[in-house]
């Protein structure tokens, strides 16, 4: 009975703070460009906690597909991303890497049932997307989000230089 | 001319030559990245001893006793070495992830004596000051103790190839040298001959002098356990110089000069 009792405790506590049966989405516009020489960004995706701690990656999309990894050359140009979690990281990760993005709007998804979203505890959270340019520039947009949700909602921000618009949906 | 005259330009003369003499050249190397991916990596650095910061004006740097050491300790060979009028050069290639240290550490004796009534300079080893002429007068002998060094990180930062040696000055990564953030708060420990260095005077100076009026040094004093905390003005390449002196360790009555100089790139967030 204590055990049966004590489990159930464990059960209640452990309720507010996971939140297993959210999607997340995330759309990232890429901006199109009048430049003489365009390339397109690098991009990272990831949710950082209140604190600014690096939680999980999202999607890095990068030239992942060349020959001996040669496109790992220009991963640190993602330089927060570098510094919170590339460096560490054995590139590519298949859960997140993907190839470079044409301009226009893109979007990812993590299914409620997804595992990796299990590890999101209860609370505030800023998701970071960071995008670098071959002989272009680089830039960070943040957009505070609130996890979970107790009914569908939408966060957005928008980049003004590298990124266009980034909108983040929660649904319960 | 009267004497009061004649004495102020004297001194005039006096303080300039000693502050150009005390200050004029830094020696320094300067890498083409710090912060590196990818599965092998190249840098090419850039030696020099100039005036200003970080351009070629004066000499080329003496890469004799350049060591690089990898993550794991193995000794690298550079490549590509050349020395041009002004400038020296190599290159690296990065093929470990983690920390690369690149260092010139320099021990000898330098000092002067007179023949015949000639001030002769005088440079070499411990064992070479027993060639020095039995005539000589007005023998004068210091231990000097250069490091000089440069850190450069393919994937995330490591501290395996900081040593400590317990040798002469040098700089513990409280603050990873490669993960250098303006804004941010940087500690470095430095030790002397393997002990904290309390009060050591530490000089930090950005690139681009050529472009700025002032050279805007950053002057800090470590403390008990040889710390110095800085908060980054402003990204950059950034020249770290600290100087002290320390009994001799193998001439008897005489002082040892020390020195520790490393290139610092500080990235904006």
């Amino acid at each position: 009975m204590n055990r049966i009792r004590s489990s159930v405790y464990a059960m209640l506590l452990a309720a507010p703070t996971l939140a297993l049966a959210d999607s997340l989405s995330v759309e990232v516009e890429i901006p199109e460009l009048q430049v003489a020489e365009y390339h397109r960004p690098y991009v990272a995706v990831w949710l950082e906690d209140s604190k600014g701690q690096h939680q999980l990656d999202l999607a890095v999309w990068y030239d992942h597909d060349i020959r001996n990894n040669e496109g790992n050359k220009w991963l640190k140009d993602l330089r927060l991303w570098w510094r919170r979690s590339g460096r560490s990281l054995d590139m590519p990760v298949d859960a997140f890497s993907g190839a470079t993005r044409a301009p226009g709007m893109h979007a990812v998804s993590f299914e409620a049932e997804d595992q990796r979203l299990d590890r999101l505890s209860a609370g505030d959270y800023t998701l970071a997307v960071e995008a670098a340019r071959e002989v272009g520039g680089r830039e960070v947009v943040r957009v505070p989000i609130r996890w979970p949700a107790s009914e569908t909602t939408g966060y957005s921000a928008s980049g003004s230089t590298e990124l266009g618009a980034v909108a983040v949906t929660i649904k319960p | 001319m009267n004497v009061k005259t004649i004495s102020t330009t004297l001194a005039l003369v006096i303080g300039l030559t000693s502050a150009a003499g005390v200050h004029a050249h830094r020696a320094w190397m300067l890498p083409s990245a710090t912060v590196l991916s990818g599965e092998s990596a190249w840098v090419t650095v850039d030696g020099a001893v100039s005036n200003s910061l970080f351009y070629f004006e004066h000499h080329p740097l003496n890469l004799d006793k350049l060591e690089i050491r990898s993550p794991s300790g193995a000794r690298v060979e550079a490549q590509n070495k050349a020395s041009g009028k002004y400038r020296s050069m190599f290159d690296a290639e990065l093929t470990e992830d983690g920390t690369y240290t690149f260092e010139i550490h320099n021990q000898g004796i330098s000092g002067s004596y007179e023949l015949d009534g000639k001030r002769h300079r005088w440079m070499g080893s411990a064992d070479e000051v027993a060639g020095i002429p039995a005539a000589a007068d007005s023998l004068r002998l210091s231990e000097i103790d250069r490091r000089m060094q440069v850190f450069v990180t393919k994937g995330a930062p490591t501290v395996d190839s900081f040593g400590p040696t317990g040798d002469g000055l040098e700089l513990l990564p409280d603050t990873h040298p490669n993960d250098l953030f303006s804004g941010e708060t940087t500690v470095f420990r430095f030790n002397l001959d393997g002990k904290p260095a309390e009060g050591l005077a530490v000089l930090l100076i950005r690139d681009g002098i050529r472009y700025r009026d002032q050279v805007e040094e950053i002057r800090l004093t470590t403390d008990a356990e040889g710390r110095v905390e800085v908060v980054w003005p402003e990204p950059g390449m950034y020249w770290l110089e600290a100087e002290t002196e320390a009994p001799a360790k193998q001439l008897k009555n005489a002082s040892r000069r020390l020195s520790y100089s490393a290139t610092l790139e500080v990235l904006p967030l």
